[in-house]
């Protein structure tokens, strides 16, 4: 059984910053991440941050992404990828590492989830930064080769290298929608539409306008009914969408796409939370179901924090901010604050605050506000 | 396809290759890349097929949450391909249902 100060899972955004906060303070700290590069989304975000200069306006989410581990790396954190936690009790952390780590996996090509190594972690506090998960749209065909979550066909382009297909029908113009679909030109794919149930598109104008300049057609008040193909996509009909959300009838339209991404947002990934008996609260501005936290970050669950999309969809700045916050309260926790601690959290509470603020966001400072009232009055005091 | 160029990322850096065998077909992945990425790249779209319909299956989420594009690799059924890198003389099997590896 290793022993640890802090243990952080997830290894994204909020969970690299919970980590750096933690080790800046002297905690022991291990950040554990399933996927063979840690980094979480930034490593597939190749567009430049919006905002402000403290939250990496004019930079690459994959620039983000390497100053966050280099930081780590100065900071001592341990940072374990093919680690998946499978469950939390007491204050044990089971994990199976499937790959990387130090030895060589136990058979060449034994990266399986039979010959997986079993860890065992004890931490004196957890934050869990388990991210966000795409939601996913169901119709006749769903299920077909080539259906993808928007996600995916990026992480496919974007981190790996390879085009997850070559005419794309996106579905939702979100700015997950609109974002990965200009990726996805700029890797070589063509993309035949995106579609929007909605009557508006519902995110940024300036991505948007990026695609309508590449000639993209965006078509709101449109939905997908049907992928059809004999063993992967090789049609796809959208329909118009009336103002009470109905399909109009006559207005299918056949579409010859081999991929079809569907971006309709995500929800918090929290099985993790759920398994560790964290309390949750709906919340449908911040994705649904959603582990009830204080101002501190801290759970219901004595010792176990949370930050990033995990305690609500938003956006990575967000994420690095909750994290930092989650971090730094964890290792007050323990004993290891800084000097100035109390400055440091008002200052990221007030950051968080503009990044909540502008009229795409009131909802979501809403949406949290009640979040952590509820967990003032739920969560233990320490 | 590889994404051999691209305006932001520049050009594929070259990577060792190494060797794996999907349904006994040699194909030459890169090193430190998924399976899932190293069978796309073939054009390989079928991961596996379900136990009661035998519809075929792909990836889907491409980040190990949602088990589609699970394989049979190295005999042992079920590995998510998209979140396991690729090894050297690895051998791959589409899945049919729950598979038929050693356990």
């Amino acid at each position: 059984m290793r022993e640890v100060d802090l243990s952080i899972v997830g290894a994204g955004p909020a969970g690299l910053a919970a980590a750096i906060e933690g080790a800046k303070r002297g905690c022991s700290t291990v950040a554990l991440d399933m996927n063979p590069r840690p980094g979480g989304q930034l490593i597939k975000q190749i567009h430049k941050f919006f905002g402000s200069r403290e939250h990496h306006a004019g930079t690459r989410g994959i620039e983000i992404a390497d100053t966050l581990l280099h930081e780590a790396e100065s900071a001592g954190v341990e940072v374990l990828i093919g680690a998946e936690v499978y469950a939390i009790h007491d204050s044990i952390l089971e994990v199976a590492q499937t790959f990387g780590g130090d030895s060589p996996p136990p058979l060449s090509g034994g990266a399986t989830t039979s010959q997986s190594r079993p860890l065992s972690i004890e931490a004196r506090q957890i934050v869990l930064a388990t991210g966000g998960a795409e939601n996913a749209l169901n119709f006749p065909g769903w299920t077909l080769p080539g259906v993808m979550g928007a996600g995916a066909a990026q992480t496919m382009s974007n981190v790996w290298r390879v085009l997850p297909g070559e005419r794309v029908l996106m579905v939702g113009a979100g700015n997950v929608g609109l974002i990965v679909s200009y990726q996805l030109l700029q890797a070589g794919a063509e993309i035949v539409a995106v579609i929007e149930a909605a009557p508006r598109i519902g995110g940024y104008g300036v991505h948007a306008a990026k695609i309508r300049r590449a000639g993209v057609p965006i078509l709101t008040s449109h939905t997908v009914v049907r992928a059809s193909g004999e063993s992967r996509v090789e049609q796809a009909v959208i329909v118009k969408v009336d103002a009470s959300w109905g399909t109009v009838p006559g207005s299918e339209e056949e579409l010859d796409v081999d991929t079809i991404c569907i971006a309709v947002g995500l929800r918090p990934n929290a099985r993790l939370a759920s398994l560790a008996g964290c309390k949750f609260d709906y919340s449908p501005s911040l994705g649904g179901w959603v582990p009830i936290h204080n101002t501190r970050m801290h759970t219901t669950v004595p010792g176990i924090y949370l930050a990033g999309d995990l305690s609500g969809i938003e956006e990575a700045s967000t994420a690095l901010e909750e994290g930092r916050l989650a971090g730094i309260c964890a290792a007050s926790s323990l004993s290891k604050g800084h000097v100035g601690d109390s400055e440091e959290i008002e200052a990221i509470e007030e950051r968080l605050l503009s990044l909540r603020s502008g009229p795409f966001c009131q909802r979501l400072q809403d949406a949290k506000q009640k979040l952590i009232e509820i967990g003032e009055a739920q969560c233990p005091k320490e | 396809m590889r994404v051999v160029n691209h305006p932001i990322l520049g050009d594929l850096s070259p990577a060792r290759e190494v060797k794996i065998y999907v349904d006994g077909k040699e194909i030459y992945a890169r090193e430190g890349e998924p399976i899932a990425a190293a069978i796309a790249a073939t054009g390989i779209r079928i991961y596996r097929y379900t136990a009661k319909q035998e519809e075929p299956r792909g990836v889907f989420c491409g980040i190990g949450q949602c088990t589609d594009c699970v394989m049979v690799v190295n005999g042992v059924p079920n590995v998510r391909t998209c979140i396991t890198p690729v090894a050297e003389g690895m051998t791959v099997e589409t899945q049919h249902g729950a598979g038929r590896g050693e356990r």
